[in-house]
């Protein structure tokens, strides 16, 4: 090829045996990349598949062990995210790097390397997020914006810097459908200006609509290049996951609505914790003996603060807003209500759902002391380690969780694997009301398919699962009724074959509360 | 010079001190960092100015020799906690700790030793002035800066571009490295400019507001400046009031006990800090205000991964 040489000018980034070793762990290895002028060029992969890492390297975060970049034919050395900015590439980050306490623009002007006193920063975001249709408030604190008015303010932030490459790292993983629509207009724009773009997903819809290139990762390695449009799907998934994953089985069961709500919420409100969280305004929900409720949303909407309120670690003024079979439950502790057949998986893995520096017996024993007291705990309060550890290995081998020792720490399971034995934790006990908050983020496929297939199973087997999601799909798969989250408001469940994307992503965006009775009341009031 | 002038003259030398160490200590804190040995770097400034001043003669000499002494002290805690990444709270401690016993054995000879203070200023006419003449133009030079120094900190914080680095770092120090933002080399020169106030703010004690060496003569005023920063909300000008605030109960207190009125003496001697306690929180009570004041990555320790 006559990129060897340097001497095609429709290249504008080669990568060429890309490499960064943490420890133990390739997490890129020996990576080729190459994007051209006026492309969008997707990564693809899974989770864990060194997207991030590679990207990181791109834009000077990180330091690659071995491999060359060369920008515009030349070889460069991206020393630090100003080297890279300098050389014209952009980056807007997956987890937003934002500052909360800072207004729009001081976030702004945190990222140019030019010295222009405040307002004339404003002033230029605030012209140039016009001119592409992304309203903007320059004087907005970040910490009271919605995730995607953040994002308008990284993409602001990026192109201010008049950038020839973009990255976006998994940009419509926080937005709404229609937020994400947007989004499409933007890079569609932006690539008729001449700009590239990397986009980074694991949204195989998306990149196919999207994309004029991809390239795909698998454990740090790419796997093969190819042209999105002329794939499908399942061709797509096969090369990001390198075997068929196993579709989820979900049958549908008639009579749900007569069963008894083992899990009821009622009127449930809550003031906001800090100036920046969400409070939570009389939201009531039940979710009934065999089936799977799902709770879709945009992230920040109230999503954490209802699942503290549900499982306990934030205790209700009045015990009767939380019911667990029946029984008030509003004023007890996580214990209390596990004591009442329910179960929770929190979002955070380390540090919420398992102590991270304490192995999986021990994590174990931390969850269930309480429900399993005859089990696990022995006379004068001795602990049964026997016993507590053939139940942490039934877990194992129910959920199939992969690791390197027989009994390691928390910390040391890869997150999907963590995630698979905090799950199967709970679904050991045959819970009868199950709680569970973004079951398989950062979980690659297979893991992810088994959590929600188990998931399927023990509501099928006459329990009542209620699963908070970011992700549509994944609600779309499991659930037999989805209710949205918007800005601490719950909307009423909408029974699965009547939902579709478009009707639950207007209820995220907030366009058409879910509260349409009360708005109109209000309106005839008025 | 009447009683109510003079005792308004030392209400602002009690106050100094704290205000030059808490001002000090607000930087390290906005750049995320919690120092806890601004005590122990208050002494090692008392008896470094306390000696330099009596080797050399001059008592600016003294607050030069204990400026540098407090920013190197600060350094070892930068070392441990930022390139090392050890507990805050705890090196914090032990660098109070160390302060305390290290200053008591180095100042050993100057027990009981006569020290030499910096004068007030004197301007022909304006000092003379009454009522306003001492207190504004009389008092010792280290006053002023002490003022200047805390425009100067709010100036530097909210209205210049380094200053708005140094939030971004203390807000979310993820964020900042990220950006390319030098998250480590910005904390190191915050804790040293900490300590260095703090040591200026001890010397201060030896130096002007009493002149002599005494073991553990800064009585707990690191830990009062520290308390004063959080009361505060990591506002340089609430630093002031408060300071002043402090200072006012606690020469006020002092009358009142001289006096004789009724009240126990050690109730009297505890209004300071429920004063100051109680005046700050009232001022501080916007929580949303507060919250957006408050470092959020303070205390936590930050390891880039590279």
């Amino acid at each position: 090829m006559s990129a060897q040489n340097g001497g095609d000018a429709a290249l504008l980034l080669e990568v060429r045996g890309l490499t960064k070793i943490f420890g133990a762990l390739k997490a890129c290895d020996n990576v080729d990349l190459t994007v051209r002028r006026g492309e969008i060029h997707s990564l693809l992969g899974e989770n864990g598949a060194g997207k991030s890492t590679l990207v990181k390297m791109l834009f000077g975060s990180l330091e690659p062990n071995a491999g060359e970049i060369r920008w515009q034919g030349q070889p460069v050395r991206i020393g630090s995210p100003s080297a890279a900015r300098k050389l014209g590439i952009g980056m807007v980050f997956q987890h937003f790097s934002l500052f909360d306490a800072l207004t729009a623009a001081e976030n702004i002007a945190l990222s140019l390397d030019s010295d222009a006193p405040i307002s004339t920063i404003a002033a230029k975001a605030q012209a140039l997020s016009h001119s592409y249709g992304l309203p903007l408030d320059p004087f907005a604190l970040v910490g009271d914006l919605s995730v995607g008015e953040r994002q308008r303010i990284e993409i602001i932030r990026c192109l201010l810097q008049t950038p020839r490459l973009i990255i976006l790292d998994e940009p419509t993983s926080v937005l709404t459908p229609q937020e994400a629509d947007k989004l499409f207009e933007t890079l569609d724009r932006l690539r008729a200006e001449g700009k590239s773009i990397l986009y980074i997903s694991h949204r195989l819809e998306e990149v196919k609509r999207m994309c004029d290139a991809a390239t795909v990762l698998r454990h740090g390695k790419v796997v093969g290049h190819c042209d999105p449009r002329k794939e499908t799907a399942s061709s797509l998934a096969r090369m990001m996951v390198g075997n068929e994953v196993q579709a989820v089985v979900r049958q549908p069961v008639a009579g749900i609505d007569k069963a008894p709500a083992l899990l009821e919420v009622r009127n449930l409100s809550r003031p906001p914790a800090t100036p920046f969280s969400i409070p939570l305004r009389g939201i009531s929900l039940n979710v009934r003996a065999g089936e799977v409720i799902g709770i879709a949303g945009v992230a920040g909407n109230g999503q954490g603060e209802f699942f503290e309120a549900v499982s306990g670690e934030v205790m209700q003024a009045d015990a009767g807003t939380v019911r667990i079979r029946g029984k008030d439950a509003g004023r007890l502790n996580i214990s209390g209500r596990r004591l009442l057949g329910a179960a929770f998986v929190p979002e955070e893995r380390l540090g919420h759902g398992a102590a991270p520096r304490m192995r999986l017996s021990e994590n174990l024993l931390l969850s269930r002391y309480a429900t399993d007291r005859k089990a696990f705990v022995g006379a004068g309060g001795v602990v049964r380690m026997g016993a507590v550890d053939t139940a942490a290995q039934r877990i194992v081998q129910t959920m199939d969780v992969r690791k390197s020792a027989r009994d390691p720490e928390a910390a040391a399971l890869s997150g999907g694997n963590l995630q698979k034995f905090i799950i199967g934790r709970e679904l050991d006990r045959k819970p009868a009301v199950m709680v569970v908050n973004q079951p398989t983020w950062g979980v690659d496929a297979g893991a992810a398919a088994k959590i929600r297939q188990a998931l399927i199973e023990l509501a099928r087997s006459g329990s009542a699962v209620l699963v908070i999601s970011q992700d549509l799909d994944e609600l779309f798969e499991i659930s037999d009724a989805i209710a949205v989250m918007h800005d601490g408001e719950l909307s009423k469940p909408l029974p699965i074959a009547e939902a579709t994307f478009e009707k639950i992503g207007l209820l995220m965006g907030g366009a058409e509360p879910g509260h349409a009775a009360a708005t109109g009341h209000a309106m005839e009031t008025a | 010079m009447g009683m109510f002038e003079a005792i308004l003259l030392t209400i602002a030398t009690a106050a100094t001190p704290l205000l030059i160490a808490g001002v000090g200590e607000l930087v390290v804190e906005r750049s995320g960092v919690l120092n806890l040995g601004v005590e122990g770097m208050m002494i090692m400034g008392a008896v470094t100015g306390f000696g330099a001043a009596l080797a050399t003669g001059s008592p600016w000499l003294g607050f030069l020799a204990a400026l540098v002494v407090g920013a190197l002290f600060s350094l070892l805690f930068a070392v441990l906690t930022l390139s090392l990444a050890t507990n805050q709270v705890a090196t914090g401690l032990a660098l109070t700790l160390l302060g305390l016993g290290f200053s008591g054995m180095l100042g050993e000879r100057f027990v009981g030793m006569p020290g030499i203070k910096l004068g007030n200023l004197d301007i022909p006419y304006l000092s003379d002035l009454p009522v306003v003449g001492k207190l504004v133009f009389g008092q010792d030079p280290i006053f002023y800066l002490s003022v200047i120094l805390t425009g100067g900190v709010a100036w530097f914080l909210f209205r210049t571009r380094a200053g708005l680095t140094l939030r971004s770092v203390g807000d979310n120090h993820g964020s900042a490295h990220a950006l390319g933002i030098n998250v480590i080399g910005i904390r190191y020169l915050a804790v040293m400019f900490g300590g260095a106030c703090a040591g200026v703010a001890g010397a201060y004690l030896s130096l002007v507001y009493t002149p002599q060496w005494v073991e553990n003569m800064t009585a707990g005023r690191g830990w009062i400046a520290l308390a004063l920063v959080v009361f505060a909300s990591w506002r340089p000008w609430r630093v002031l009031a408060g300071a002043y605030l402090f200072g006012a109960v606690s020469i006020g207190q002092l009358h009142a006990q001289a006096l004789g009125i009724g009240v126990p003496s050690q109730l009297l001697s505890s209004l300071p800090y429920l004063a100051t306690i109680a005046v700050l929180v009232l001022i501080s009570r916007n929580r949303r205000l507060t919250m957006i004041n408050t470092p959020a990555s303070l205390g936590r320790p930050f390891v880039p991964d590279r």
